[in-house]
């Protein structure tokens, strides 16, 4: 029998915590991308370590979307469920996550479970399921495993594995190298156990599931570079050992973390080293430190981290301290969603602190980028001489994709500490009045001396209470950025150049957001999309790009007002938080969407939001 | 300095350091104040050492004492309320070559920047901490701090502090780690230059509260203390602070204490609380104790060629 061929399908694997369902699906992943499709994972992550079992908040799992071309998100409805108990799918299917169809293979071990109340909650979520449309198999997915192992709740997940890889005609032998390479330093015996469940499940599937035999085609618009599959936190450990910085000083925060662990294993065989510091605010002040003292360091966090740093972050910005800063953003306020996505840290970057304190800030649109811009970051730092903070997000955090290995370079690296003589004649902040910039004495620096001060100072940075020289100074910092904007470019303009619709993005929306562009593009509609990278300074040309469409719409996770609410005018409506710096900047009347569900935006979701604002624009134009 | 070698070559060392060397600007502490006294000594440690200027970092948080390093001739670092020892542990941490001291207050350490020192006990990193204590905040106009005595008229409190004192020695001493603990008062400047050269040469985190006076806030405190030594413990030993027989004899109360003896050391601290009897010397001394800037410094040495090998070998692990 031949497999029925698919452009793209999307799998999830559901289960209760701790049943290994992410890493069935991230060796599924890398087995397909290693295959050659266009791969996007994505963890669904319930925010207790051991939730209670079999029920819908503990749903712990991961979303596998493969297709024959890039994946840039994770899509909309799935098109194949493998289930561990039908308790966990209650909160996907509210979630919105399945559609009429959606396949699902559902372990029937519940059906006859010692307990009559169970037995009655799978008959009743079953009958449930097929009433929403789902195509539910129930399968003797526990009792199988059981002829190879004694407890499966150890190596289900890779019975499961050998399943998918049947349905979607894997190559087996990469399959069970994959297993090897999963427990690569674990005892021979559990590589052959997790072998063994593998086979057992390929050929379960082929046996029982014969009718779901796919095959994805091989991407076509593959380059030829060779590629690396990680998540984003880990991307951001790479950039931080690519960048040649030496200092990691973090504490544990969710969904941040995972970048700190991923280093403690890897940077010391590059001379680096992560500090756990006592506290949030420890975390960055040695960093600081580590700055001042010629080692340009790095701290990684989320927002409320963010908020306990803030006062370390305004001395880095007055005392103009080279420091790069990531901000796995996560939802807020407070303790809010820990482990899921929210942009909502934007406007606190760029104002949470007191007084004016003028920062650079990058945000990652791919995992790609959570490489490449922590890079850039460190760079920035040390040529601008002040804090660049890098905002991510729980959905880069923990999607994995294929991207392009970074060629390493010397000059992507730190130089070399400078102890040579400084010049006794330059102060200490010796700021070129037209850009702003200065050169920094290093300890260890002879002649070099200076006291580094959170205070008003002067160019000496001696302490001064004298009006001018803190309006002169606080001049000096904010012309920094005025600096870096003008060696930037315009962003560039997905779709045509002028249009009905402008739709502008940040962060992790960006392949969401370009299909839904894309889609729309198809049925006829005239509109377009950028996706800007810097915020602080934002990319120049924005009100040029603005004026040759006739609306200009934001589309973000994080809280805005609906216009159509009850109570909510012109005047007092809160704005998305990129659209209420564009509006400040650029004078036009920039309209925003966004939501703060705690999920990644599916594509068919922005589409929707769009079409509706389309229709209301040509109605209003009369076209 | 000058000496004649084997060979009768003149050997002179290419750049002495005279006071001048480390002095920076003119310290704008009230006329009175403590703070004088441990800044002169610093000076003067320093020039002994003949350390050049630029290998010396004065890091401080926020309050009087904290100006310190306005006032050093070396590089310094003046941070924000409570955060000094990250930030200079910080410094510290790839740089263990350069020379670290900490410049901090009562209120700096003890209450606002009470959980890094904590850590910083731990950590052991090689460097001097100069605790100033005046038992009062002085910069923001005299609110009780967490060592004004009991019953203490302050802004914050005009009937009088409510809460005893706290014992800071009694607290580093019970933290793992602690390495080196001494206290001195500054009005005695051989005792002072003695026990703050000590804590310099010792590797680790020393930690030395440094009782004194505040004459414009809470003169009274210390006033009564310069006048009666018999409130003053002195703490002797050959492994401890080196005392000149002419100080010795300021003290009526002195006792021998072996700086290794922790029990000791906990007892003699407690004193201060239980009985008012204040001990001046060195509480602890160990020598043992690893310093974490040993651990946070490894691979300073990394070469570019090593990085990128590295960074390939990390990526090596993710390829397709």
């Amino acid at each position: 029998m031949q497999p029925q061929t698919k452009q793209e399908h999307i799998v999830e694997i559901v289960s209760d915590s701790g049943e290994g369902a992410q890493k069935c699906g991230q060796t599924f992943g890398t087995i397909s991308a290693k295959m050659g499709n266009g791969v996007w994972t994505v963890e669904i992550i319930p925010a207790e370590i051991q939730p209670p079992a079999r029920t819908p908040s503990g749903a712990s799992g991961i979303r596998i979307r493969l297709g024959s071309k890039e994946i840039t998100n994770v899509g909309n409805e799935g098109d194949l469920v493998v289930a561990f108990n039908e308790q966990v799918l209650y909160s996907r299917i509210a979630n919105g996550a399945y559609k009429e169809g959606t396949v699902v293979l559902l372990d029937n071990r519940w059906e006859s479970d010692r307990s009559t109340e169970i037995q009655q909650m799978y008959k009743k979520a079953v009958a449930e399921f097929r009433d929403h449309g789902l195509v539910v198999h129930e399968l003797p997915i526990h009792e199988a495993c059981l002829k190879v192992v004694k407890d499966p709740r150890k190596g289900k997940n890779m019975f499961v594995l050998g399943m998918l890889c049947r349905i979607y005609n894997r190559d087996k032998e990469m399959g069970r190298n994959e297993i090897a390479l999963t427990f690569a330093g674990k005892a021979e015996k559990i590589i052959t156990s997790n072998q063994k469940l593998f086979d057992a499940g390929y050929q379960f599937a082929a046996e029982q599931l014969g009718e779901y035999f796919f095959e994805i085609p091989t991407r076509e618009d593959r380059s030829d570079s060779p590629m690396v599959v990680t998540n984003g936190n880990t991307a951001v450990g790479l950039g931080v050992m690519a960048s040649g910085m030496e200092l990691v000083s973090m504490y544990p925060i969710t969904p941040a973390t995972s970048a700190s662990h991923y280093l403690a294993d890897v940077f010391p065989a590059a001379g680096g080293f992560v500090h756990q510091a006592e506290d949030e605010i420890a975390a960055i002040a040695f960093a600081i430190g580590a700055s001042y003292a010629g080692k340009t360091a790095c701290t990684i966090t989320s927002g409320p981290g963010m908020a306990l740093k803030t006062e370390n972050i305004a001395l880095a910005v007055m005392a103009e301290v080279p420091l790069v800063i990531v901000n796995v953003q996560r939802g807020g306020p407070s303790t809010g969603l820990p482990t899921k996505i929210e942009q909502g840290d934007l406007l606190s970057a760029l104002y949470g602190e007191p007084g004016d304190a003028p920062k650079i800030i990058l945000a990652a649109a791919t995992i790609a980028e959570c490489c490449s811009m922590v890079v850039l970051a460190r760079k920035l730092a040390e040529s601008f001489r002040t804090p660049v903070i890098v905002l991510t997000d729980a959905n880069l955090a923990t999607g994995v994709q294929p991207w392009e290995r970074p060629e390493l370079s010397r000059d992507m690296l730190a130089p070399p500490l400078d102890q040579s003589e400084w010049n006794s004649d330059i102060p200490a902040y010796d700021w070129d009045e037209k850009t702003g910039l200065s050169q920094r004495p290093i300890p260890g620096m002879p002649n070099g001396e200076y006291v580094l001060t959170g205070l008003s100072h002067t160019k000496q940075s001696k302490v001064s209470y004298e009006s001018a020289e803190n309006q002169y100074s606080a001049t000096m910092r904010s012309r920094k950025l005025a600096t870096l904007q003008s060696t930037l470019t315009p962003p560039n303009i997905h779709g045509d150049e002028s249009g009905d619709m402008l739709v502008v993005g940040w962060g992790s929306t960006f392949g969401a957001i370009e299909e839904a562009v894309d889609n729309l593009r198809t049925t006829g509609e005239k509109i377009s999309s950028i996706h800007l990278r810097f915020l602080s300074p934002l990319e120049p040309g924005l009100t040029e790009i603005f004026s040759q469409f006739k609306k200009v719409i934001t589309i973000e996770v994080n809280y805005s007002d609906d216009i159509n609410a009850p109570m909510i005018t012109t005047e007092n409506r809160r704005y998305a938080q990129l659209a209420m710096v564009l509006r400040v900047q650029t004078l036009a009347d920039v309209d925003c969407w966004s939501a703060v569900y705690g999920h990644p935006l599916q594509p068919e979701m922005i589409g929707n939001v769009l079409q509706e604002r389309l229709n209301q624009l040509n109605k209003k134009t009369g076209e | 300095m000058f000496g004649i070698k084997a060979d009768w070559s003149l050997d002179i060392q290419e750049r002495y350091f005279t006071l001048d060397d480390y002095e920076g600007n003119e310290a704008r502490w009230c006329s009175g104040c403590g703070d004088h006294a441990v800044l002169a000594t610093a000076h003067r440690i320093l020039r002994d050492a003949q350390l050049p200027p630029e290998k010396s970092v004065f890091v401080s948080g926020i309050g009087c004492s904290s100006r310190m390093p306005h006032y050093m001739a070396t590089y310094g670092l003046h941070g924000i309320h409570g955060r000094a020892l990250p930030l200079a542990c910080g410094v510290k941490s790839r740089r263990p070559d350069l020379d670290v001291w900490v410049a901090t207050g009562d209120g700096d350490c003890y209450s606002i920047g009470a959980g890094h020192w904590i850590h910083a006990v731990r950590y052991n990193m090689d460097m001097t901490v100069l605790i100033f204590d005046n038992q009062i905040y002085g910069l923001t106009k005299k609110q009780t701090s967490p060592t004004s005595p009991i019953e203490l008229k302050t802004n914050t409190h005009p009937e009088g502090a409510s809460l005893d004192a706290m014992n800071p020695n009694t607290v580093t001493l019970g933290i793992t780690n602690a390495s080196f603990v001494a206290q001195v008062v500054d009005w005695n400047p051989p005792l002072l230059h003695e026990t703050l050269k000590a804590a310099h040469a010792h590797k680790g985190a020393s930690f030395v509260r440094i009782i004194q006076r505040c004459p414009v806030f809470v003169d009274s405190i210390t006033k009564e203390l310069q006048e009666d030594a018999s409130r003053l413990r002195l703490l002797t030993h050959e492994n401890g602070i080196p005392v000149a027989k002419g100080v010795e004899k300021l003290f009526p109360d002195s006792v021998e204490h072996d700086p290794s003896d922790m029990a000791g050391a906990l007892r003699i601290a407690r004193d201060e609380t239980e009985k008012g009897i204040i001990p001046v010397g060195l509480l602890y001394q160990n020598q043992n104790i690893p310093c974490y800037s040993d651990l946070s410094g490894q691979g300073v040495e990394t070469t570019d060629e090593e990085k990128i090998a590295a960074t390939n070998a990390a990526l090596d692990v993710f390829a397709i």
